[in-house]
């Protein structure tokens, strides 16, 4: 048996380790087309910030690999996948046969078509090297002032970075509110005046259309008209599921690659885990490309297991992100901005404080969650979510300052202390 | 692997929060119950967690979970089962504080660092004593040390 996991992120990881936890001796190879393996990339805004040196940039170091009998390719892009040969092939055209793989690739920075967008200057942020590079061109061009272009979560983590460094930044974003997917409106207001107060400046309904300058970047002009003077622009407005080379493989891809609950796309032994692949939802049919660690974690794990003949099943993830962001920390889980009329919302918020709470009910169940500020006890809440618990009957007691598991229904605190729930898994 | 677990028996619990007290002592600079409540108590905070409504009282702390959504959602390495203990250990120098433990844990037993440091705080079985500081503090059993797993 040989084991072939393209990409070395969170889904490549969590598939590898399930994989040895059956299969001590087949070979793995993991391939990437970074240059650096193991590392983690939530990172490298904390890396750019001077937050995290180069050591605990490593969620795994390269022994690591070693250890678990790993083989790693570094710098190996794959621009193939050929399932009737049962072989990838790289851009260097080297061959790598398989008898299961996994597609972990992650995704791609997403860059809009935005007049003299090739100058120097111009960076996306995605990648370690990129923290490098964006580090080393502050640094050699005295950049004092920067544009991020796209308030979600890695606009707005880079623009954090760049305010530790001392620099002074301009969020632009096309939304009316920054963190407009992730967080509901409250939040999105609490959040750019904590950025504010820290002399960030954040446009909304608005965007980057000319980027200006001789062969580096000296401003860039919105869409509103006005100009801003800027030597760096990062652009982060989103990332795709990278799988633009299965095209031609037979392999079916919507959004991402489509698979189903063990992780398996249309093409027996090929498997496809985390940001790249879109979960089809056999019970819904639905499908759902949740970009987050968690979720990537999760399905790797579940690929990994069935890869090595385990039969696993994922229950399916709901999107769920946390974030630090101007000292305020936030969490958002779940459905948050719905709106409709079936459902109802509980809420608190203490102004001067900056402490928020909303959750969002419906039919009974907590479907979402947002905290800010006091971010305590939060998972309890995500648990309510994702085990579906019907909430009615302590509705009322949901927000109250000290709510915990002693006010949930006995059942459930009880399978929860056996520890017979199973999140993520079945 | 034997593995230590913590048993919470919510029916024995009486409210009186030892567990809470031991628990900070333990974890303190001088280990010794005065000095830290007069010295330390910015500095350390309890890792078990007293619940109460009405007649229902309970501690509870990291349940040390067979499959631990924190280590799952740790985007850093952290959070992570020792192999030789079967528990699940922060690694303080690790942590950068994006608090994906705290949303992902239905206890919700993992606790933001109080000392200045933003680094998650969560029981780690008192890996230095033979028993758990709360356990033996207990004067009810309503906290019980138990091994499971294969020897």
């Amino acid at each position: 048996m040989r084991y072939v996991i393209i990409g070395i992120g969170p889904a490549g990881m969590a598939a590898a380790d399930a994989i040895r936890e059956i299969d001590e001796k087949s070979e793995l190879v993991m391939i990437t087309s970074e240059e650096v393996a193991g590392y983690s990339k939530p990172l490298i805004t904390y890396f750019l910030g001077g937050k995290v040196d180069e050591k605990r940039m490593f969620y795994r170091f390269p022994w690591c690999f070693e250890e678990k009998n790993i083989s790693v390719m570094t710098g190996t892009e794959i621009v193939q996948v050929d399932p009737n040969e049962k072989r990838v092939i790289s851009k260097r055209g080297e061959e790598i046969p398989y008898d299961k793989l996994l597609i972990a690739t992650g995704g791609s920075p997403f860059v809009p078509k935005i007049e003299g967008v090739e100058k120097e200057g111009v960076f996306t942020f995605t990648q370690w090297k990129d923290s490098k590079m964006v580090a080393s061109y502050i640094v050699e061009n005295n950049v004092a002032k920067a544009v991020v272009l796209g308030g979600g979560l890695i606009g707005l983590k880079t623009t954090e970075a760049l305010l530790e460094l001392g620099l002074k930044v301009s969020v632009v974003e096309l939304a009316d509110r920054i963190l407009a997917t992730t967080f509901d409106k409250k939040a999105s207001q609490i959040m750019t005046r904590a950025l504010q107060s820290r002399g960030c400046e954040v446009y909304t309904d608005d965007t980057v259309v000319q980027v200006k300058g001789k062969r580096k970047v000296s401003k860039v002009l919105l869409k509103s008209g006005r100009e801003i003077k800027t030597k760096l622009l990062i652009i982060a407005v989103g990332v795709r599921p990278n799988v633009g080379f299965l095209e031609g493989s037979g392999i079916e891809v919507n959004r991402g690659v489509i698979v189903n609950e063990r992780m398996e796309t249309n093409v027996e032994n090929v498997f496809a885990a985390g940001d790249c692949a879109e979960f089809r939802d056999p019970s819904t049919g639905e499908s759902t490309n949740i970009a987050i660690w968690p979720v990537a974690f999760a399905e790797g794990e579940v690929a990994g297991y069935n890869m090595a003949g385990r039969p696993v099943k994922y229950q399916g993830g709901v999107p769920m992100n946390s974030v630090e962001l101007a000292g305020l920390a936030t969490i958002s889980v779940g459905f948050t901005n719905v709106e409709d009329n079936g459902v109802e919302i509980l809420k608190y918020f203490k102004e001067e404080e900056n402490v928020y709470r909303k959750l969002v009910l419906k039919d009974g169940r907590l479907i979402g969650a947002v905290f800010v500020g006091d971010i305590d006890r939060a998972g309890i809440y995500t648990g309510l979510i994702l085990q579906k618990v019907d909430v009615s009957s302590f509705k009322n007691d949901l927000l109250r300052e000290d709510f915990g598991l002693v006010y949930l229904p006995k059942e459930y605190r009880k399978k929860l202390m056996e520890g017979e729930l199973k999140v993520w898994l079945e | 692997m034997k593995k230590k677990k913590i048993l919470v028996k919510e029916e024995y619990c009486i409210g009186c929060r030892l567990c809470e007290i031991y628990c900070v002592t333990a974890h303190s600079e001088s280990k010794n119950l005065i000095k830290v409540f007069r010295y330390e108590l910015g500095e350390v905070a309890p890792t078990v967690i007293v619940e109460e409504k009405e007649y229902t009282t309970f501690a509870v702390q990291c349940r040390h979970c067979e499959k631990a959504s924190c280590v799952q959602a740790c985007i850093t390495g952290a959070m992570h089962r020792d192999n030789g203990t079967g528990a699940i250990y922060v690694d303080q120098e690790k942590c950068v504080g994006c608090w994906m433990c705290i949303m992902v844990c239905p206890y919700g037993v993992i606790k933001r660092g109080v000392n200045k440091k933003k680094v998650a705080s969560k029981c780690d079985l008192c890996v230095d004593r033979e028993m758990p500081a709360c356990v033996e503090n207990c004067p009810n059993e309503a906290l019980v040390l138990t091994e499971v797993g294969e020897s």
